[in-house]
């Protein structure tokens, strides 16, 4: 346990009542009054997570966007300053090394959102493909707080030195909450309005505490933050996606610009494109009571594998299992019927339209 | 808090009750269901089914976790909580009741004289906690 890492707010989850498991290297909060109950209040109020695990990395320098463009497969060239991006971060083969949040601040100036179990990984894929320009790794300089629900805008903006309803989605703004210097970032991972708030690890203790003080506020464990993604079909890095998937495989498409200038990856996706998908993340239904989990496999009539469950629980909003799984194409149709290896006995799934839940 | 005294309990947090027909009830423990949280689904074996000593029986899933259920004794399942397919979160309100899991006849006699008494089952807990 003690080479687990501790974010700067370990003390204070601790106190707000967290129960804590190994994520990624970090003894992270997985859940605090139950997973159901943080997942319906993060659908209906405003929850509270801790994610300073993520990485930050920033690239400043005249030609930071496009040298950053060319790693990566949206296109920060479409965007305004002050706006991110959600995208992959692909190798030559198409792979994915990440799933990744860009900000674009200015041409000069980009500042890149990774996953806490990737961020040695990434600093170190960029720092070798980046031309022109250097990147540093900030995450140790920043802690990050979620505000997430339906009441999480109105709770923010109580403690926020501007006027935060300019801020769209995926757009961000600088400026102070609680009289600590933040960038308010409206995104997420849960489907539903909210912000992320990325500060210095000095001030997040009392920022947690401010937010968690307020009545609509609840704290918010990595259990609940997974089945809220899931609901929503987005990709959890190391499940759904990793280096052997690619982003058209995984319904990532609507992220790669393959019309935009060169980027690593690009000739590979071009070519599996024109060649067609072999096999499709799909998401589907439980028709009985027992959940499929990761790396369950996918089943055909004779039992041969045919593919894998990438995830798969209960959604405590529909109140059915869900999950997601590749499949080869030609099964991958709604309403198609899969047949999920659970244990000792094959059971049904139906493709469904995703996302599960729509909010 | 404390385990209930009547109970007998395995190191894998199953607690199994002798009744007077000699059958065995078995359910999991009230820190087997905190530690899994909201339970959505009992993987129930079939009615006669064999077991043998510290065998898998099935299966207690919560909306993150699976874990599988050992049999605390040797012996033929002779009934099962079927209440428990459409209504598992029993298994959190009534753990030691309503929460029960099936009902072994045991295939030896004193089938309960190797598990630990509450005292030994919370010790056991206690020094898991740390």
């Amino acid at each position: 346990m003690s080479t687990l890492l501790r974010t700067p707010l370990f003390e204070n989850v601790k106190a707000a009542g967290a129960r804590f498991v190994p994520f990624g290297g970090w003894e992270m909060p997985v859940q605090f009054q139950g997973i159901q109950a943080e997942h319906d209040h993060v659908r209906t109020a405003a929850g509270l997570f801790d994610v300073s695990h993520m990485g930050e990395i920033e690239i400043k320098g005249p030609g930071a966007l496009e040298a950053v463009n060319r790693l990566i497969t949206n296109d920060l060239a479409a965007i305004v300053d002050g706006q991110a991006l959600y995208t992959c971060l692909c190798r030559p083969d198409g792979g994915i090394v990440d799933d990744l949040v860009v900000y674009r601040f200015a041409e000069d100036h980009i500042f890149i959102c990774c996953n806490a179990s990737n961020r040695a990984k990434d600093f170190a894929w960029i720092q070798e493909n980046l031309r022109g320009v250097t990147a540093r790794d900030r995450s140790d300089e920043f802690a990050q707080l979620a505000l997430q629900g339906p009441m999480a805008v109105e709770v923010v903006q109580r403690f926020a030195s501007i006027d935060l309803s300019p801020i769209k989605r995926y757009h961000f703004a600088v400026g102070q909450v609680c009289g600590a210097s933040v960038i308010f970032s409206r995104t997420g991972y849960t489907g539903e309005d909210g912000f992320e708030l990325y500060l210095s690890p000095v001030d997040a203790p009392r920022v947690f505490d401010a937010l968690i003080g307020e009545p609509e506020v609840k704290p918010i464990g990595l259990g609940a933050r997974d089945t809220l993604r899931l609901e929503m079909k987005y990709a959890l890095y190391g499940n759904d996606i990793d280096d052997t998937t690619t982003p058209l495989e995984a319904g990532l498409g609507w992220v790669v610009k393959l019309d935009k200038a060169d980027f690593i990856g690009r000739d590979a996706l071009v070519a599996q494109k024109a060649a067609g998908l072999t096999r499709r993340l799909v998401g589907f239904e439980m028709v009985g009571r027992a959940p499929a989990r990761h790396d369950y496999p996918v089943v055909d009539a004779a039992g041969a594998t045919i593919g894998r469950v990438t995830s798969g629980s209960f959604s405590p909003t529909l109140k059915k299992n869900i999950g997601l799984a590749y499949v080869p194409v030609g099964q991958d149709k709604l309403g198609s019927t899969l047949n999920v290896q659970i244990r000792d006995r094959a059971e049904p799934a139906v493709v469904v339209k995703t996302p599960f839940v729509v909010r | 808090m404390s385990s209930p005294s009547d109970l007998r309990y395995t190191e894998d947090h199953e607690w199994a009750r002798l009744e007077a027909d000699g059958t065995i009830t078995v359910g999991i423990t009230h820190h087997a269901q905190d530690a899994l949280g909201d339970v959505v689904f009992v993987d129930l074996p079939k009615v006669g089914r064999a077991l043998a000593p510290k065998g898998t029986f099935g299966v207690v899933e919560s909306v993150k976790t699976v874990s599988d259920l050992y049999a605390p004794c040797g012996g033929e399942v002779v009934a099962v909580n079927d209440a428990l397919a459409q209504t598992p979160e029993l298994v959190n309100q009534d753990c030691y009741g309503q929460g029960w899991i099936v009902r072994i006849r045991p295939s030896g006699a004193d089938a309960l004289a190797e598990l630990l008494d509450a005292a030994a089952y919370d010790a056991h807990v206690g020094g898991q906690s740390h």
